[in-house]
């Protein structure tokens, strides 16, 4: 399968906007939210059916039995990740902070310690005619790159090998994004015309670079500062980075997605420019996939 | 009006400012708030894409890398038993042709390997991650962290950060997006919390997300609504349906928009910008007095 990511960097950028655009244009039978602790694109792609929905289990949480503990506190001693503290009289841990390592059930010459499961998001998968992947990360949770391959994993498990995916990524660079990145044919930054826009996309670019993944540009809201707008152009052809095409910022999209449509419906100027980078980042897939084939050859 | 006066109350006070979804403005609330406040401290905890430092510019004052333990395996000594590999829960560890081999990138540096190797034959070696500065721009003290390329967790600078994060001064804390583990780690000292939110159907949503999660904090909390428009403001009334105080409106202004762009800071540039975020100090202010 063939899929497509959607990156940014910079949270607010469109990467949503874009994605919901894309997946409608393409007609996509499959499609994925990465973006797992701030999840939004179910609110625009109005699946009819009732989803699949099953638990998903972090790293578990560490659980002090007080009836066997004795206090001499070697579990507080060797966390590293200071979730185990002494309150009113006993040793209690901290969920928000447990990492779920298990070295204090290990230390623990009382055995007082286990390692119980814990139930740290929902996966959520729509598998009639079109396979959509998502998932909502528990509030105070905080293993969200083992949730991103999990949704990835379902989407994968539930469609034709020769399917053409999009995922919608988070925003940043870290454990979320790297564990979205793995095993997809491009990522397609969204980038914004400002001085925050232009240095998180040199960061992500470099992030989804330094992971061998292939990629290309596009601008959102390109009129707000014309300037800045020039400057990702200049970076990417100074960069050799495919550039995809320029989006205005356009108030009717806007409200088109407050109304929960994407913007492959919508009559407006922002979709007509979102359908030329589609057409565009289309092109540049099939052209690096052909070109790959030769080389092999 | 000149903001100075009862900031004394607001002293030694720690104000996260987060959002759920990026691009509502955290940065631009957090960056104005400081400024407006004249004498205070700015941490940037999004230390995958810190922005802060573009608007400040600050002078840098001092550097320092931010390290994390990593496992070493003596190969001399170890007898390939394979208890560290089996430890470890987040499969860092792996035994492959004959000898234990470390995953940097995935070891969450909780000793665990090194503890239950009969051999002794583990030891750790500090890995940097990223680094922290510290600088000045005006009265305000910047502190500011930026993760490696390539890195997974942020949590440990955001630590550092907040560990020298001075307590003399009212402290403003710009966080990062989503509500994930980076995003609490940053609020989880604060004596209260500003929600930035856009009036959007995801700006809604995420807003939602963050709520419960400062409600599962027990902090404090408040709400700004940025990029206001005319018509219905979908994140007001979620405000007012869910009887979350709004303590200031900005509306969305183009001209503002292009110089936030360039990395102006607004209440520097503007009069009006300067009164705003000084008018949303003291709201915030009679809300932890």
């Amino acid at each position: 399968m063939r899929q497509l990511l959607i990156l940014s960097g910079k949270g607010g950028t469109g990467k949503t906007t874009v994605a919901s655009a894309f997946i409608d244009f393409t007609d996509a039978k499959a499609f994925a939210d990465c973006d797992v602790d701030a999840p939004n694109l179910h609110l625009v792609m109005h699946m009819q059916e009732k989803p699949e929905i099953s638990d998903y289990y972090g790293m578990g949480k560490a659980k002090i039995d007080r009836s066997k503990c004795m206090s001499c506190g070697i579990c507080m001693e060797n966390c590293r990740f200071g979730a185990i503290s002494f309150k009113e009289g006993a040793y209690i841990v901290e969920e928000f902070r447990c990492e779920g390592c298990g070295v204090c059930a290990y230390v623990c010459p009382q055995t007082a310690i286990a390692m119980k499961p814990d139930v740290a998001g929902e996966l959520c998968l729509y598998n009639n005619t079109r396979v959509f992947s998502t998932a909502t990360l528990k509030m105070g949770s905080g293993t969200s790159g083992k949730l991103v391959t999990e949704v990835k994993k379902n989407m994968q498990r539930s469609c034709n090998k020769d399917a053409f995916a999009i995922i919608d990524g988070s925003p940043g660079i870290g454990c979320p994004v790297i564990a979205s990145i793995s095993g997809v044919d491009m990522v397609l930054v969204v980038a914004e015309p400002s001085i925050s826009g232009i240095s998180d996309m040199e960061r992500i670019v470099k992030t989804a670079q330094g992971f061998g993944a292939k990629i290309a540009v596009c601008v959102n809201k390109y009129d707000t500062n014309i300037d800045k707008s020039l400057e990702i152009e200049e970076y990417c052809k100074r960069n050799d980075i495919s550039f995809m095409g320029r989006i205005s910022y356009d108030k009717s999209a806007a409200e088109a997605i407050n109304n929960g449509i994407s913007l492959a419906k919508a009559d407006c100027r922002a979709s007509e420019e979102i359908k030329k980078v589609y057409q565009n980042t289309m092109k540049h897939i099939n052209n690096t996939k052909r070109r790959e084939k030769y080389d092999s050859n | 009006m000149k903001f100075t006066r009862d900031i004394t109350i607001m002293e030694s006070k720690k104000i996260a400012v987060l959002s759920g979804k990026g691009g509502t403005g955290k940065t631009f609330v957090s960056v104005n708030l400081a400024d407006a406040a004249g004498k205070s401290v700015y941490i940037d905890c999004d230390v995958e894409e810190p922005n802060g430092h573009l608007f400040f510019k600050p002078e840098i004052t001092s550097e320092e890398k931010v390290t994390v333990k990593i496992p070493v395996v003596n190969h001399d000594l170890c007898t390939g038993c394979r208890k560290c590999t089996e430890f470890c829960r987040f499969n860092a560890l792996a035994y492959l042709k004959d000898k234990v081999k470390v995953f940097e990138d995935i070891c969450h540096s909780c000793g665990g390997c090194m503890l239950v190797c009969p051999q002794k034959a583990i030891y750790e070696k500090d890995l940097a991650i990223g680094k922290v500065e510290i600088g000045k721009s005006r009265q305000v003290k910047i502190l500011s962290g930026t993760m490696d390329i390539g890195k997974a967790s942020g949590v440990p600078i955001i630590k550092r950060l907040l560990e020298l994060g001075s307590l003399e001064d009212l402290t403003i804390i710009d966080c990062p997006p989503g509500s994930a583990c980076v995003t609490m780690e940053s609020i989880k000292d604060a004596d209260f919390c500003v929600l930035v939110a856009e009036p959007t159907l995801f700006g809604v949503h995420n807003l939602a997300m963050v709520h419960e999660l400062v409600n599962l904090f027990k902090i404090p909390f408040g709400a700004v609504l940025n990029k206001c428009t005319d018509g219905e403001n979908p994140a007001e009334k979620y405000c007012d349906d869910n009887d979350i105080k709004i303590l200031g409106k900005f509306d969305y202004d183009k001209e503002m928009g292009r110089l936030n762009a360039q990395g102006e800071i607004m209440s520097r540039v503007d009069k009006a910008y300067n009164r705003k975020f000084a008018e949303l100090s003291y709201a915030i202010l009679e809300e932890i007095k």
